[in-house]
């Protein structure tokens, strides 16, 4: 393994405590908080961790790659003097590295003399752009109804056995620069794509280059991989070294970069092992009290800034444990990202691909990047529409599932047709079908022509003139 | 002035210990390490002192030095505030951004306050004019409108030797002269306060006039009063943030503090680049000209998530001392309390519920206290209003920051996921919130519209509340086996629903109702009740109502009759008069 030394630094020989993943290091002066240290092996073997804590005369150490081996007077650790850097370069895309960004494709080391701290720094608020241009995905219940920004944070909420995979290698072969409704597609406006995998299986890492390589994107996708059988504490480091890197394609040389993280769940649980080692005091779940910051460190380095051309989007998928939306992962992540697409099992089991839950999906930053010139003028009162309309059905579904289809009056029967149709031709639609947005719309339209037009009450009686279609068009 | 008081011995995220010198005050400014890291001092202990330190401590070192400041956590006060935004330990994010470019670093370190800047000051006060503490001292232009009211610091008071003319100054200027016992002082514009502890004045005045924000179910139906304290709580992607810029844009107050405290950067940027650009409707300025912005937001270093709160209630206090009404907003006073519980952790406190520590009630209290309307030191009256969102895990009202949250407010407006889920916004759910202010309000709706505000709000609550119980039986049964009359109630309290209760935030006409146009919708929508109601009980089927026209009418008020168009109700009136009119003949015989 090749290793970016920081040459010099203490070098203690002998550790005084080993619980886990943890060497508690004794004799030690000096120590610098969250410095990388080299840690030797009897057999002279190497690895790498850094330190997370620090007191007089000794310093806690987390080990990356894990403590298997490592004996008290056996081992050495020598202090590098510096935080976890990576080395940071355009030709990075189109290679695979491991979790701490070293390259595993059997290609050498990327050339370059620019290395990043992992940790970043937060970008100023006054510094920032507010994102406003739309990312057209291709998928109707993202375009039309939680539209996508560039510069945006949106996490796929999925399930064990959910599409996710599919759905998250759609988005990025599909994504382009959104455009007015009707405008004639242009080429060349890709992103350069930065893919982490944390703890997940081979065959999904697999499934993503594959699917990169399909698609021609494999050269503008760098990927960042600590599989299932990989050191869980690696895990602390992948997205970071992805963002690292994202960040530096997008501020330095002004791409605009989409970063799919998968899966945030199994980083937390690597969090929490670190946490518990420790003795922290949990807070919920066993997930220690700063989860919530520890998150929002990576998030948050999504968006513009005034100073480039770039951006980072963000697309983190997680799994929630038991399909629970308010277990602490998903809860917390939903609290710092900008909105999320819920992936639900019923729709799933309705052969629904892809099975998105409308409702509780959301993207906050939508209004912003719709509408007038951005999308299409009706746009944002036609999704307010959708959204009622399909609500009002879940309600309607309820009163029949008690009192039977018949006995429902008329106009909610025509919620009913509405609902089932809204799920078949609006929700659903092929892997590989790729919808404008004025097909989008289009589609919504059509089935908010089945319902009477009274009921139409958010958008206004001049948009039901030009685009409604229903029986009801005549009155 | 900073001395080396200290040698670093541990640290641990944003907390750091140190042994040195016994003299260091509890809560005293210190300085960490080489880059100098500004810091608390948080504990004492023998020769050893526990930091919370409000910058990133990656890469510091132990035995590095620590420098005492002799001051407590202060912020600065003068004119100069208002358009500004600073992190949470009140350091001028632009020109952060200036000198180190788009990120933030560390060590950075800047005058809250421009040195530079002149101010057009007028003098109130003339030599030997005895002051008190809080006195008027004269006024400086803080923009073009805005009257800065210059006061003498609320601990000092003497005789006045000399003024400054009228003339342009900047803070670091004198303007005055202040004998006090035997020593003379020089008086400036700038003023330095500790942010933890509150500002004083004479006493506290009942809080009976509403902070109006043109947010109809707020106004109307869940009043918080000014110098009253509101919480918002509510799961993500229910609206708190949206519900809280809409109240910082339209709310009647004459300064705003935004706390972004632990919450998106993107959100702060939406702030910073669309206020400038809204026009307040009361003053025809730029909204950013009554607007302090506060800015930590979840990815800076949490120890400044805890103080930013604190820094904004007191630079809101200092406005209220002027004479002004202010209204605060925190969004996420759960943040806040996360920093607290991450830093007692690493303490390695005793943990009460869910790992907070047993003070978090009480930091509490001691913030949404500072709330008030009051008589100020110097004769006149100002209120400091306070906004607070939570965030609870899970939606689950239950934990400690949301059920503490509701000890020390009076004003309880409870976010709804399903509500939101089904895009009705703001998805405030009627029946879960309450106001403690309704009943002190009431006589300022009488004097300002002259109609009873509060009979009409209580019947369309009582509407609400009968709604949902009918709702109950219909998920059973179905709308059908319900009466005419039941069904009149489920008829009008959809127009409640959608005509009132829903506003869109985004929308021009709609984004703000003035109250005159709040107080005409209500009655609109319980007339329209009445006559239906008084025609339904003779016989008429429930399905001839709910086909009138004037039903999408009412509905669709909201967004096409503007605040200036009151006339436009009385049409609606009169089509409700017509078109009831007309089936109340068909089944009056």
């Amino acid at each position: 393994m090749s290793e970016v030394t920081v040459q010099g630094g203490q070098e203690v020989v002998g550790v005084g405590r080993i619980e886990g993943p943890i060497l508690v290091v004794e004799g030690a002066a000096n120590v610098r908080y969250d410095e990388v240290v080299e840690i030797k092996d009897s057999h002279g073997r190497l690895r790498r961790g850094r330190v997370l804590e620090v007191g007089e005369g000794f310093a806690v150490v987390q080990i990356f790659a894990g403590s298997t081996g490592l004996s008290i007077d056996g081992t050495s650790v020598r202090f590098l003097g510096s935080t976890l850097h990576i080395p940071v370069a355009e030709e990075m895309l189109g290679r695979i590295f491991d979790g701490l960004g070293n390259p595993i494709d059997g290609g050498p080391e990327p050339l370059t003399d620019r290395y990043a701290d992992v940790n970043g720094q937060p970008i100023n608020p006054t510094a920032r752009i507010y994102p406003r241009d739309y990312i057209q995905t291709g998928i109707s219940t993202i375009d039309g109804v939680n539209t996508l920004l560039r510069g945006q944070k949106l996490p796929l909420f999925s399930g064990a056995g959910l599409p996710h995979d599919q759905l998250a290698a759609q988005i990025v072969r599909q994504a382009t620069l959104g455009k007015v409704a009707g405008a004639p597609p242009t080429e060349g406006e890709e992103f350069a794509i930065v893919f982490a995998a944390m703890g997940v299986k081979n065959d999904v890492a697999d499934y993503f280059r594959r699917s990169f390589t399909e698609s021609g994107a494999l050269t503008r996708v760098a990927m960042f991989l600590n599989l299932a059988d990989d050191p869980p504490v690696e895990r602390i480091v992948t997205p970071r070294a992805a963002l690292t890197l994202a960040e530096y394609l997008a501020y330095e040389r002004d791409m605009h970069v989409l970063v799919v993280l998968t899966d945030m769940t199994n980083y937390g649980e690597a969090l929490r092992q670190i946490s518990n080692v420790r003795g922290e005091v949990p807070s919920r779940k066993g997930y220690p009290g700063y989860l919530y910051s520890d998150l929002a460190s990576m998030y948050e380095r999504t968006g513009r800034i005034r100073t480039s051309k770039g951006s980072i989007t963000q697309i983190p998928i997680l799994t929630m444990p038991n399909d629970d939306i308010t277990h602490p992962m998903p809860d917390l992540t939903g609290y710092i990202t900008e909105g999320q697409i819920v992936l639900g099992r019923e729709l799933y089991f309705a052969g629904i691909y892809p099975p998105v839950a409308v409702l509780p999906s959301l993207s906050r930053l939508m209004k912003d990047g719709i509408g007038k010139n951005r999308t299409r003028d009706d746009h944002p009162r036609w999704g307010a529409q959708l959204y009622a309309a399909y609500a009002k059905t879940q309600d309607v579904r309820a009163l029949a599932s008690v009192i039977g289809e018949e006995e429902l009056s008329e106009a909610d029967q025509k919620y009913l047709k509405f609902g089932r149709a809204f799920e078949r031709e609006f929700v659903n639609q092929s892997f590989t079908e790729n919808r404008t947005i004025e097909r989008t719309l289009e589609i919504g339209w059509k089935l908010l022509s089945m319902l009477p037009k009274k009921e139409l009450t958010r958008v206004t009686l001049d948009e039901i003139a030009q685009y409604y279609k229903g029986d009801d068009a005549a009155n | 002035m900073s001395d080396q008081v200290g040698t670093i011995t541990w640290i641990s995220g944003p907390v750091v210990r140190a042994r040195g010198s016994r003299n260091v005050g509890m809560l005293e400014l210190v300085e960490v390490g080489e880059d100098r890291l500004v810091g608390e001092v948080i504990g004492l202990k023998g020769d050893q002192m526990t930091i919370q330190v409000y910058e990133e401590t990656a890469g510091m070192q132990t035995g590095a030095p620590v420098y005492g400041t002799g001051l407590p956590l202060s912020v600065e006060l003068g004119p100069g505030l208002i358009k500004s935004i600073y992190d949470g330990v009140q350091r001028p994010l632009p020109l952060i951004e200036e000198a180190m470019g788009s990120f933030i670093n560390r060590g950075a370190r800047f005058d809250p306050v421009s040195r530079e800047k002149k101010w057009k000051y007028t003098p109130k006060v003339k030599p030997g004019d005895e002051v008190k503490g809080g006195a008027i001292l004269g006024v400086a232009m803080e923009t073009d409108t805005f009257e800065h009211r210059v006061m003498l610091n609320p601990d000092d008071s003497g005789t006045i030797t000399w003024v400054a003319p009228a003339g342009d100054y900047t803070v670091a200027e004198p303007i005055a002269k202040l004998k006090m016992g035997r020593e003379e002082k020089t008086i400036t514009m700038l003023q330095r306060w500790p942010v933890r502890r509150a500002r004083p004045f004479t006493n506290r005045r009942p809080a009976n006039i509403p902070l109006i924000t043109g947010q109809r179910i707020l106004d109307t139906f869940f009043p918080v009063a000014k110098g009253g304290a509101a919480g918002i709580p509510g799961p993500f992607g229910s609206g708190k943030t949206v519900t809280q810029h809409s109240i910082a844009k339209w709310a009647d107050a004459e300064i705003i503090v935004y706390i972004g405290c632990g919450e998106r950067g993107n959100e702060m940027t939406e702030v910073l680049q669309e206020f400038p650009h809204l026009i307040d409707p009361r003053t025809g300025r730029p909204l950013m000209e009554r607007t302090v912005l506060i800015a930590n937001t979840s990815n800076m270093p949490v120890a400044a998530r805890e103080a930013s709160i604190y820094t904004g209630i007191t630079i809101a206090e200092y406005y209220r001392d002027m004479g002004y009404h202010v209204a605060l907003m925190a969004d996420s006073t759960s943040r806040w309390a996360e920093a607290l519980r991450e830093v007692s952790g690493r303490l390695e406190e005793m943990p009460a519920e869910e790992g907070y520590p047993a003070y978090l009630a009480g930091r509490l209290a001691e913030f949404y206290e500072r709330a008030g309307y009051v008589n100020n030191l110097n004769g006149t009256q100002g209120s400091v209003s306070i906004v607070g969102a939570v965030s609870p895990p899970g939606g689950d009202f239950s934990e400690p920051v949301t059920q503490h949250t509701k000890r020390f407010i009076r004003c309880f407006w409870a976010l709804d996921k399903s509500l939101a889920s089904a895009r009705h916004f703001p998805a405030i759910n009627w029946l879960d919130s309450y106001s403690e202010y309704i009943e002190d309000v009431a006589g300022w709706w009488r004097e300002k519209t002259g109609k009873d505000w509060l009979t009409m709000r209580n019947r369309a609550m009582e509407l609400l509340s009968e709604e949902s119980r009918l709702s109950q039986i219909v998920k059973l049964v179905g709308p059908d086996a319900l009466p005419y009359t039941e069904r009149m109630v489920l008829e009008t309290t959809r127009l409640i629903r959608e005509g009132l209760l829903q506003q869109n935030a985004t929308e021009a006409v709609d984004a703000y109702s003035s109250v005159e146009k709040q107080i005409r919708m209500l009655e609109i929508v319980l007339y329209f009740h009445e006559r239906g109601m008084a025609i339904v009980k003779r016989g008429a089927p429930i399905n001839l109502i709910h086909d009138l026209p004037v039903v999408d009418t009412i509905i669709r008020a909201k967004s096409s009759v503007t605040n200036e168009e009151m006339h436009k109700f009385d049409d609606i009136q009169k089509q409700i008069d017509q078109q009831m009119g007309q089936l109340d003949a068909e089944y009056r015989s």
